[in-house]
Order: structure tokens, then C-alpha cells, then sequence
């Protein structure tokens, strides 16, 4: 730790600038129009240099070492709780992840969103914030602000901006995720209790007991399953993607899914490895359910974001599959599926929101033919829907690949059901773009539908670039968490492995 | 010189491919003219709809198709995309250079053996598994690479002439060219991921070109069951990587044929069987190799993919791609020699398909799945010659097979097009004064294809029966019989289809008159192949099936020099009953089909349930829909409305919800203002009530 003391608190800058920048919106006032223009930019330009300085965070970055970096002390609440700040490995991929995503989602909303502009980009630049802030966050109970005030910007998002049965999404929404953070914070308590502090780096130090380990691990999974989304808790995500806006959506799949996949591998896995053991074959049957299930749920989707929703629960099921896996292939994939199914499921998101824009309307039986008018938008959305089947070359591929390379090592069973998604990924996948894409263009309210746009353009081709560039190249990510995960598998074997070992004492 | 042979046809595809985009880009408007015509009305709100006609649109309206359309009239008012011309001689040109180092590349390795490996960039490094980018060439890999080119350059060349009025000219060339790379980099590939990776891109190729016409409902259908029916092969092939990393720890070709012997004896348990892990493993990646050759059970997808265009179906569906499952099991015969049990099953699925789809071939009236049931058949010879250990012959059939089953389609695609879409057999007859050259290239590589003596097929498939006698055991002599068996009924069907396609009278007198020959870049393609059919025969028999086998192949494949003697001593009555059986269709064929032709449709007429039955495919869709198709969607739609929707929401969030919202509905009610300040409002007060919680719970 004592290697990354910065100058300046480089963390805390690329968490807290987008704060900022929603101030200076709510500051900066003007007539309705002008108002909305300045919010624009100002929304962009906090974004592009947020994501700017978190690319110093990369440069800084020592891949070599497992240990948390850039990391930052400094008292807080009370004793035992303190801010405190830091990424390795596991956490800073995730932190890239959002910190790049953001601007396409402004730009995204550019056009779409006219209404309450300010309010919109100001609570797209919190929720910034606050998702960094969960990524970096290493006490408990600043993580747990991070993690659950992220509910609230989405919330709105969704509420104020959203389709028509917003309201019933939201409170689906908000249900769901209240039921396990209740149960989370009482454990953070009992936690707290127990070790006296809610320093993460401490707590994953102290071995607690097998007991309190049980219920913990049952309290967080409780949160965690529901962001993911397992099955059977995964209900709300169709609900509130069909409702939220185009940005909305992103973040929510590409972004906010992967919290409760993280707090999978920095709580779950290292605190309590004796309840994860025991776990396990619990979160196996669920993920496989997962991705059996929503795979066929996905197949019979009239509506093409609920398709796409429906798609991310089953790929998240192989994330949380090869996570309890515990081996080195199946964590490093269940990662990088995160990074991901970010990139892809957010663009495919984006792609979505291209003809919604267009059309207003996400039913599927609505299109058909668009390649008859749209030959870049098809080819773009040709290249997100292999990286959805999980096509070698693409970067579906590598996640799902590590996954089930990981998990048959320890589950064979679990593993070969898990690679009937592959099957059935391609069906709703190769269906959905059949019936939207191909086809002769005879609906007459399509006949004068145009080409992306240069904004649209702009938007999607990074993304194009980095699902085949991580398809053929994975290197950096996987490096970049390489000795975070390695360490993780080694402590979670040693954790194991004493405890066996003192089982066989007399 | 391997990475030019790779990469021409990458950086080929990626030049039609940019033609096709920009080219499309500028016929279609973006958007962007919407974002003009726009900033007019900025100020007043940006409520109005994003989609307004502009002036210079084109004609909305589809252009109608006719009924029997096939091909490549499907857009006759859609303009031809600008640069069609360079992208095609761009790609056939840069297929020709590769094909031409291909060949020198299987002198280099073959008789120089300078075998190579080249490492181009690390790929998945996770703990263990270390996987790279890299081309392996031995003589395997050369003799693939042979095959691939070649076929592929003719097919691209070809391809200038039988698409020259689609206006899609560079996506399909693109497309090609990127099919050529991906099946290079499957058959370069140095461990089991990069062969799936060549191997998906295949499949992703096969999936877009036989989708080409995007328009037409039947190519959209058979594209996606192409795709879905080869991944259900490729589930198998994926947990065969995972078996053969659990077992080894590596995915590298050399590790695991190091490790293999090490291995015989190994269980493994699979859902509570205890299961020997090399036949897991063979087996599984063997499911592979059986969706992407089409063999029984999996086979359905192969003749609706002659949905795409037709050099797509010479080049992918018969010469190329539906032969990596062949490829793959020689690539891997070191572990496939250790489990006698998955050589039986290769065995047995081989010959299965080598006498299922002959049959089925017998009654079909579309000149293209015709040969599209022959090739299923005649794959399944290759893998009949794989089970009997004789890789080496195996190889040598899909060697030879590539030229004539190529040289087939090509001439049943220059028939295509000289009938102007027609692909019934039985509305054509008597083309063979109308269109000669084509007439003879189709004669020659039916006489290759029925093994008629000194022809490239009669070396190799005389070869696989012999090798299947030679084994000796009983799941060998069911193979024999069935690739006898089959010989015969593969005379009867290709000389049928050539009876009535050029013998005879016209069915269809305007057809037929307005007949023509096709143009020389067509005809080309059809002499050079056709050449092939013989030269592709006597000169290597010695390399693939004789005595310079082990020094031809050394270690890319393995060598079983007592099966490949033991073919040389079968009893002659062996030896000549391909050649008897070939005589006997070709005799039967004529009877029915120039001497009495009433004489098959009394046979129709006299057992109409085997003539239902083969002309039906065996039943083989309408049981697959019934038992998988159906059952999972309505099994999906039930987990929908009954799973999600009744129990999971029924009793989790929407009950509560609804109590929420009745109370919500009260005070929204009361209120004038927004629902949502009281949610933000509501919801502060829970975080901040949480802090205030714990900061009391730390203080003490």
C-alpha cells in the first residue's frame, strides 16, 4: 500500500467530479433551452474528463500486485469506520468500465431526453458517482452509501423519464432491491460488531467464524442476487429495462448488474470462504436455472428489450457460476464477462434505442426489413448480436469460455448445462435480429426510416472496436486482474483447505 | 509466406467489406439529413418525430419478386453498388496469390518437410490455460490449405460471373473472402481454442452467406437453423476442449498428444457414470465434427443451406467447410487412436450417413440438394475411413472430393443459371445441346463422384471401402456394407440427375430455348476442376493411401501401416464391388430414366409410404420440430407467463406492490405535485436515517 501514495487523491478525483459537474448544471441556470444546451455539455465534458483522468488510474496501475493501489485513508464516522479508498485488480476494470460508458450515454440522451434536461443530466452524473464510488470503496459502510444511494438516481431515472408503466417498474425495482439491502446492512452491523471495524482490507484479513459466516454470506447474497440478477429474483430487470430510457438502460445492464457481481468477489468469496464453499452448489443450481431458464423465457420476447434483459440474466448466470467456481479461469472469466456483457449488452442497448428513437415502439413484430434501409446499423448491430451468442473473436466469447472452462473443473454437471446456453443464445439471438433486421422491408411506416447518424455513429463505433478487440486480444483486462484473482483463488483454497485440515484433527 | 496465406483473405474481406459499407452508406441516407431538416424547429421542442420524409427518397416500396425467384434477380431497380468491380477482382485476385503459396507450401512441407509453427500474439492467459495466436503448418494443414485455396479462388472467380447482376456484388465477396480466413485460421490453428474460433467463423460465413438474400423468409429460416444446428455441435466440441484442459491442463496440440497415452484408463465421473475420459472426450469433440460435416442426426441444416447462393454451396457446403469435422478428427487422431470406442462411433455415425442421405438422395428433384445429399453422403465415407484408423485415406477422399463435389455444384449452378433460376430437374431436359461445356464438366465429375475407374473419387472411396474390409470387425463390416451399398445408390442418383437435367426431352420449351452457356469466367472454374476430378486422383494415391503415407504425413497425422497394408491385400471380389455397384446404378439409373421412363413412378405409385418416406428426408425436420422445436417454445412461453409472471411475481413484488400503489394512488390523489419528489424525499430520509443508525452504533 505504501507504494501508491499520490500527490493528489486520484481516486476521490475520478469518483467526485461528476459530482461536481451536476453542481455546476445546478448553479449554472438559464432560459429552459439554453439551460438544457449548457447541462448537455457540461454533462459530456465532466464525463470525457472524468473517464480521461481515470485512464491515469490505468497508467498508474501495477498489475504485478494483487494489493489495493491508489488508496486513500482519512477518519470518518467514528472509529472503525473511516473513509477509505482503493482499487486492484477486480475493481478497477469495473471502474474503466463505468467511467468510459458514461459519455456514450450522455450523448446518448442527447436528442432523445427534452424534458427536465438539467434534473436528467445531473442525476446521470450522481449516480457517476456513486457507482465509482462502490467500485473503490473499501469500508463497508462507505460502501454500502455507494451501493445502495445508486438506487436512487436509477430510480428517478427510470420514475421521471421513463415509459409508460413506469411506476410499476420503479417500485418493482425498488422492492426488490430494498429486501436485500436491509438484510445487507444488518449484516454489515453484526459484522461490525464482531470485528470492531467496517475496514474491508481488515476484515478480509480476519477469519471469522463459521457461524456468522453462514448468516453474512446469506445477507449478501440476499443484495447481491438481486442486482445481478439471479433467478428466481431477476424479475424486475425486464420490468425496469422496458421502462427506463435508452441511457438508463446501459447503465443499468452494463453497469449496476456488475454490482452485485463484484460484491460477490471482494465480500462473498474472501470473507466468508467456508459459507461460499457450502454455497456453492446453491449458487450452481440457480445459475444454470438462470441460464436455461431466461434463455428460453428470452426466446418467446415480444419486445426487443425485454429480449435483451432476459439475455443479460442468463449471461450474468455464467458470471455468478464461474465466481463460486473459485478457480483462476472461472473468476478471471466470470471478470471479464463483466467488462464484457458492459460493453455489448450496453451497446446493444444503444442499438436498441436507435429505432426506438425512430419508431417509438420496442415491439419486435413492429420491424422488420431495416437492412433494406439501414446497412450500417445492421452491420453494427450484427457485430453486439455474435458478441451476445458469444462468438470466438468477439469478446462474449473469452467470459463464457473462462467461465465454463473454470467451473468444469470443479462441477461437471453444472458446467455442461450451462453450455446449452450457448444453443439456446444463439436461437433468441439469431431470431431477434431475423425478425428485426432481415426480411423484405414491408411495413409502410418503415419505409422512410434513415441510417444511424453521425452521433449514433460516434456512439457505437468505439464499441465495435473494443468487443472484437477484446475478442482477439483480452490481454489487458485479463492481465490487469490477473494477480487480484490469483491471490483471491489462493486464499480461498488456503481457507478451505484449514479447515479440512482441522476437521481431520482428532 | 503462411501469414500471406492467412491474412490476403482477411485483409481482402475487410476491403469488400469497406466497399459494400461505404457503398450501401451512400445509396441509403443516415439520419443525419433528419438532424438538418431539424434545427429549423429546435426552439419550439424537439417533440416532433425524428422520421420525416425527405425529397430525394427512394421508392419505398419493395420491389416485387417472382414466385420461383432463386437468385440473383431478387432487386431488379436496386442500382449495383459502386465499386462492385474492384471489390471483386480484389479478393479473387488476392485468394489467387494465396493459392498459388499454397501450393507451394505443400511442396515446401510435404516433400521438403519444413514444417512450421508461427506465433503471432498471446490470446487467453488465465492461470493455466495459455493460449496463443498461432499457424501451425505440416503437411495436415498444407494439404487443407491446398484444398481451401484453391477451391476458394475458383469459387471467387467464378462467383464474378454467376452474381454479375446482384447489386450486392461486395458483401458477398466479403463475405467469401472472410469465410476463406476463418476456415484458414481453423485449419492453421496450433491448439483447440484457435480451432474453434476458425471454427465459429466458419459457421458465422455459412450463416451470412446462406442468408444472402436477406429478403426471402426460406434463406432467413435456413441460416438460422445452419447456425443453431452447428451449435449444437459446437456445445459438444466446447465441452471437449473443457474435458481435454480438465485432463491435461492445456489446450496445445502438442501437450495433449504428449499427454494422451498417459491418459488411457482415466474415469471421469459424468452425471454419476464413471466414463473413460479420452472416449468423453473424443466423443464430445467428436459431436462437433458431426454438426459441421452434417453427418446423421445433425444433418438437417446441410441441404437447406443450398438456400444461399450457389458458389457459396460449392465452396462452403461441399468443398470446405462441412469437411473440418474430418479435418478435425485427423487433426486430432493421436487421442482419438487411444479410444477404440470413439472410433467405433465415428465408424458407425460414418457409414450411417454415408447410406442415409444416399437414399434420401434417390428421390429428390432439386438439382442442389441432390448434390447437397451426396455430399452428407460422401462425408460420411470420410469419416467411415477415420474410424477404421485409415486417416490418411480419409483425408484422401476429402482431397479429391473438394474437386468434383465442387466442379458439381459449380455445373449444377451454371445449369441454374443458364435455366434463369430454375432448379427443379424435373422441368428441365435435354440442356445437353444447349449448354455442352457444362453438360461434360457435370459428366465428368459424376464419373468422379461414382468412382468410375482412374477418376479422382474411384482411387479414394475404392480406398475407404477396402480399409473398412480390412478392418475386420463386426462395426467395420456394417460399414463396409453400407459404403457398397451406398456406392450404388450414389450412381443411381448422380446419373439420374444427370439424365434428366441434359437427357431427354425439354420439359419447358421457353426454358430451354432461352438456355445459354455460361460466360468464361464461369467456365473457367468448371475446366480447371474438372481437370482436378482426375489429376487430384492417380498422381497423390501414392502420398494419401500407399506406401508414402508415413513419409508424406509424418507426425501431423497418425499412421497405421498395418491397415493401409491390409487394404492392399483384400480379395479381389472386394476390391471390385464399388466398381460392380457403380455399373449396376448407373444401369438401373438408365433403365429408369432414357430406356422406360414410366417405369420410377410406377415404382412410386407401387410403394408410395418408401417413396413419402425418402422423399420426406426420413421425417427427420418434422420430428426434431415436434420433439425439440415446439416443445421448447412453448416450454419458454410457459416459464414466461406461469414462471415469472404468475409465481415469482405473482407472489413476490406485485402482490406487495399492488398494496404499495393503492396507498401511493391516495396520495397522489391529495397532492398536486409529483409523485417522484416524494419517493427522492422518502428515499434521503432512509439513507440518511441509515447513517444516523450506524453513526450511533459506532459511537459506543
Amino acid at each position: 500500500m505504501t507504494a501508491s501514495i499520490m500527490t493528489w487523491p486520484i481516486l476521490s478525483v475520478v469518483t467526485f467530479l461528476p459530482v461536481v459537474g451536476a453542481l455546476a448544471i445546478y448553479v449554472i441556470r438559464g432560459s429552459e433551452e439554453s439551460g438544457a444546451r449548457n447541462a448537455r455539455w457540461i454533462a459530456l465534458w465532466t464525463t470525457v474528463i472524468t473517464f480521461a483522468v481515470s485512464l491515469i488510474l490505468v497508467q498508474r496501475f501495477d498489475p504485478s500486485s494483487p494489493e489495493f493501489q491508489f488508496v486513500e485513508k482519512a477518519p470518518w464516522l467514528a472509529a472503525g469506520i473511516g473513509y477509505h479508498m482503493g482499487v486492484d485488480g477486480i475493481s478497477l476494470p469495473l471502474v474503466i468500465l463505468t467511467t468510459a460508458l458514461m459519455p456514450f450515454c450522455i450523448i446518448a440522451s442527447w436528442k432523445s431526453v427534452t424534458l427536465r434536461v438539467r434534473e436528467y443530466m445531473m442525476a446521470f452524473l450522481i449516480l457517476e458517482t456513486l457507482m465509482v464510488g462502490t467500485f473503490s470503496a473499501l469500508d463497508l459502510v462507505l460502501f454500502y452509501l455507494f451501493f445502495e444511494g445508486s438506487l436512487i438516481p436509477m430510480f428517478l431515472i427510470i420514475g421521471v423519464w421513463g415509459g409508460p408503466r413506469r411506476v410499476y417498474a420503479t417500485f418493482k425495482f425498488f422492492l426488490y432491491t430494498l429486501l436485500g439491502s436491509v438484510l445487507m446492512l444488518l449484516a454489515i452491523i453484526a459484522l461490525y460488531l464482531q470485528v470492531g471495524t467496517t475496514d474491508i482490507p481488515t476484515l478480509l484479513h480476519s477469519n471469522l467464524p463459521r457461524n456468522l459466516q453462514t448468516w453474512a454470506w446469506l445477507a449478501f447474497f440476499a443484495s447481491f442476487a438481486v442486482k445481478m440478477p439471479m433467478w428466481p429474483v431477476h424479475t424486475w430487470l425486464p420490468d425496469a429495462h422496458v421502462e427506463a430510457p435508452t441511457a438508463g438502460s446501459v447503465v443499468l445492464a452494463a453497469i449496476l448488474l456488475k454490482m452485485g457481481g463484484y460484491g460477490f468477489l471482494r465480500f462473498s468469496l474472501p470473507m466468508f470462504p467456508l459459507a461460499s464453499a457450502d454455497f456453492a452448489p446453491l449458487i450452481f443450481t440457480l445459475s444454470v436455472i438462470a441460464i436455461v431458464y431466461t434463455s428460453l423465457v428470452a426466446l418467446m420476447q415480444e419486445d426487443i428489450k425485454k429480449l435483451i434483459a432476459y439475455s443479460s440474466v442468463a449471461h450474468m448466470g455464467f458470471v455468478t457460476m464461474g465466481i463460486f467456481a473459485g478457480t483462476t479461469q472461472g473468476i478471471a472469466g466470470g471478470v471479464f464477462q463483466m467488462v464484457s456483457h458492459g460493453i455489448v449488452s450496453g451497446a446493444l442497448f444503444l442499438c436498441v434505442g436507435v429505432v426506438y428513437d425512430r419508431m417509438h415502439t420496442r415491439e419486435i413484430a413492429a420491424y422488420g426489413g431495416l437492412v433494406n434501409r439501414m446497412p450500417l446499423y445492421a452491420m453494427v448491430f450484427m457485430v453486439f448480436t455474435m458478441a451476445n451468442v458469444g462468438l470466438p473473436g468477439t469478446s462474449g466469447f473469452i467470459g463464457e469460455f473462462l467461465t465454463l472452462l473454470g467451473t468444469f473443473r470443479v462441477n461437471i454437471p453444472t458446467a455442461t448445462v450451462a453450455t446449452l446456453g450457448i444453443i439456446l443464445s444463439a436461437c433468441y439471438a439469431l431470431w431477434l435480429y431475423r425478425k428485426v433486421v432481415f426480411g423484405a422491408m414491408v411495413k409502410p411506416s418503415l419505409a422512410s426510416i434513415k441510417d444511424l447518424t453521425w452521433r449514433e455513429g460516434v456512439t457505437l463505433a468505439p464499441l465495435v472496436v473494443l468487443t472484437i478487440l477484446f475478442g482477439v486480444y483480452p490481454k489487458p483486462v485479463l492481465d490487469m486482474s490477473a494477480a487480484s484473482v490469483n491471490l483471491l483463488v489462493q486464499n480461498y483454497a488456503s481457507a478451505l483447505t484449514a479447515v479440512k485440515a482441522a476437521a481431520l484433527l482428532p | 509466406m503462411i501469414q500471406a496465406i492467412v491474412f490476403l483473405p482477411l485483409i481482402g474481406a475487410l476491403i469488400a467489406g469497406a466497399i459494400a459499407l461505404i457503398g450501401a452508406h451512400a445509396r441509403h441516407p443516415s439520419g443525419d439529413t433528419v438532424d438538418h431538416d431539424g434545427h429549423g424547429d429546435h426552439a419550439h421542442g424537439n417533440d416532433a418525430p425524428l422520421v420525416v420524409h425527405t425529397s430525394y427518397d427512394e421508392d419505398p416500396q419493395v420491389s416485387p419478386m417472382g414466385p420461383d425467384d432463386r437468385g440473383h434477380h431478387v432487386l431488379p431497380l436496386e442500382l449495383q453498388a459502386a465499386g462492385s468491380r474492384a471489390a471483386e477482382w480484389i479478393t479473387t485476385g488476392l485468394l489467387m496469390v494465396a493459392a498459388a503459396l499454397s501450393w507451394l507450401t505443400l511442396v515446401d512441407v510435404g516433400f521438403m518437410h519444413h514444417d512450421l509453427r508461427v506465433t503471432l500474439l498471446p490470446w487467453i492467459n488465465s492461470g493455466e490455460l495459455q493460449v496463443a495466436w498461432t499457424l501451425r503448418v505440416d503437411t495436415l494443414t498444407a494439404v487443407m490449405l491446398v484444398v481451401v485455396n484453391t477451391v476458394s479462388a475458383l469459387v471467387h472467380l467464378y462467383s464474378i460471373g454467376y452474381m454479375h447482376d446482384d447489386p450486392h456484388r461486395p458483401r458477398f465477396f466479403g463475405y467469401l473472402s472472410l469465410f476463406t480466413f476463418a476456415m484458414l485460421m481453423l485449419v492453421t490453428a496450433d491448439n483447440l481454442v484457435q480451432m474453434f474460433f476458425g471454427w465459429e467463423g466458419v459457421g458465422l460465413a455459412s450463416y451470412l452467406l446462406i442468408g444472402f438474400w436477406y429478403q426471402r423468409p426460406s434463406a432467413n429460416a435456413a441460416a438460422i437453423k445452419a447456425f443453431v444446428v452447428n451449435r449444437i455441435g459446437d456445445f459438444g466440441f466446447l465441452l471437449g476442449i473443457c474435458t481435454v484442459f480438465f485432463l491435461v491442463g492445456s489446450t496445445d496440440f502438442e501437450t495433449i498428444f504428449a499427454a494422451a497415452p498417459g491418459l488411457t484408463g482415466r474415469t471421469i465421473d459424468f452425471f454419476g457414470l464413471n466414463v473413460d475420459a479420452l472416449t468423453l472426450a473424443c466423443l464430445l469433440l467428436f459431436m462437433g465434427a458431426m454438426g459441421k460435416s452434417a453427418q446423421f442426426l445433425l444433418h438437417t441444416w446441410l441441404p437447406d443451406a443450398m438456400e444461399g447462393p450457389t458458389p457459396v454451396s460449392a465452396l462452403i457446403h461441399a468443398a470446405t467447410m462441412v469437411t473440418a469435422g474430418v479435418f478435425m478428427v485427423a487433426r486430432l487422431s493421436p487421442l482419438f487412436e487411444l479410444s477404440p470406442v470413439a472410433q467405433n462411433v465415428v465408424l458407425l455415425f460414418g457409414a450411417t450417413t454415408a447410406f442415409f442421405a444416399a437414399t434420401v438422395g434417390l428421390v429428390q428433384n432439386d438439382i442442389k440438394r441432390i448434390v447437397a445429399y451426396s455430399t452428407c453422403s460422401q462425408l460420411g465415407y470420410m469419416f467411415v475411413a477415420m474410424g477404421t484408423g485409415a486417416y490418411s485415406v480419409g483425408m484422401f477422399h476429402l482431397f479429391t472430393h473438394a474437386f468434383f463435389k465442387a466442379l458439381l455444384f459449380l455445373g449444377a449452378g451454371s445449369v441454374i443459371h443458364a435455366m434463369h433460376h430454375e432448379q427443379d430437374i424435373r422441368h428441365m431436359g435435354g440442356l445437353k445441346d444447349r449448354i455442352p461445356f457444362t453438360y461434360v464438366a457435370m459428366v465428368i465429375g459424376t464419373l468422379a463422384l461414382t468412382g468410375f475407374p482412374l477418376t479422382a473419387g474411384y482411387f479414394s472411396k475404392d480406398a475407404i471401402i477396402e480399409a473398412a474390409f480390412a478392418s475386420g470387425h463386426s462395426v467395420a463390416f456394417y460399414a463396409f456394407l453400407m459404403t457398397v451399398i451406398a456406392a450404388g445408390l450414389t450412381s443411381f442418383y448422380s446419373w439420374r440427375l444427370v439424365f434428366k437435367t441434359f437427357h431427354g426431352t425439354p420439359h419447358d420449351r421457353a426454358h430451354y430455348t432461352a438456355a445459354h452457356e455460361s460466360p468464361i469466367t464461369m467456365l473457367i472454374p468448371l475446366g480447371v476442376l474438372a481437370a482436378g476430378s482426375f489429376l487430384a486422383g492417380f498422381p497423390f494415391k501414392e502420398l494419401f493411401a500407399g506406401h508414402g503415407v508415413a513419409e508424406f504425413f509424418r507426425d501431423s497425422l497418425k499412421v497405421n501401416p498395418q491397415i493401409i497394408e491390409a487394404m492392399h491385400h483384400v480379395p479381389a471380389a472386394v476390391a471390385y464391388a464399388p466398381t460392380a455397384m457403380m455399373v449396376l446404378g448407373f444401369l438401373v439409373s438408365w433403365m429408369f430414366y432414357v430406356s422406360s421412363p414410366n417405369m420410377p413412378v410406377e415404382l412410386a405409385n407401387r410403394m408410395p409410404w418408401l417413396y413419402n418416406f425418402l422423399l420426406n428426408k426420413w421425417y427427420f425436420d418434422e420430428a426434431y420440430d415436434a420433439i425439440f422445436v415446439r416443445p421448447a417454445k412453448r416450454f419458454g412461453r410457459f416459464l414466461w407467463k406461469a414462471g415469472d409472471g404468475a409465481i415469482i411475481d405473482g407472489l413476490g413484488p406485485d402482490g406487495i406492490t399492488a398494496r404499495v400503489l393503492d396507498v401511493t394512488r391516495g396520495v397522489v390523489r391529495l397532492q398536486t405535485g409529483y409523485l417522484y419528489h416524494y419517493a427522492f424525499a422518502m428515499l434521503i430520509g432512509v439513507a440518511g436515517l441509515i447513517t444516523w443508525f450506524l453513526l450511533g452504533s459506532g459511537s459506543h
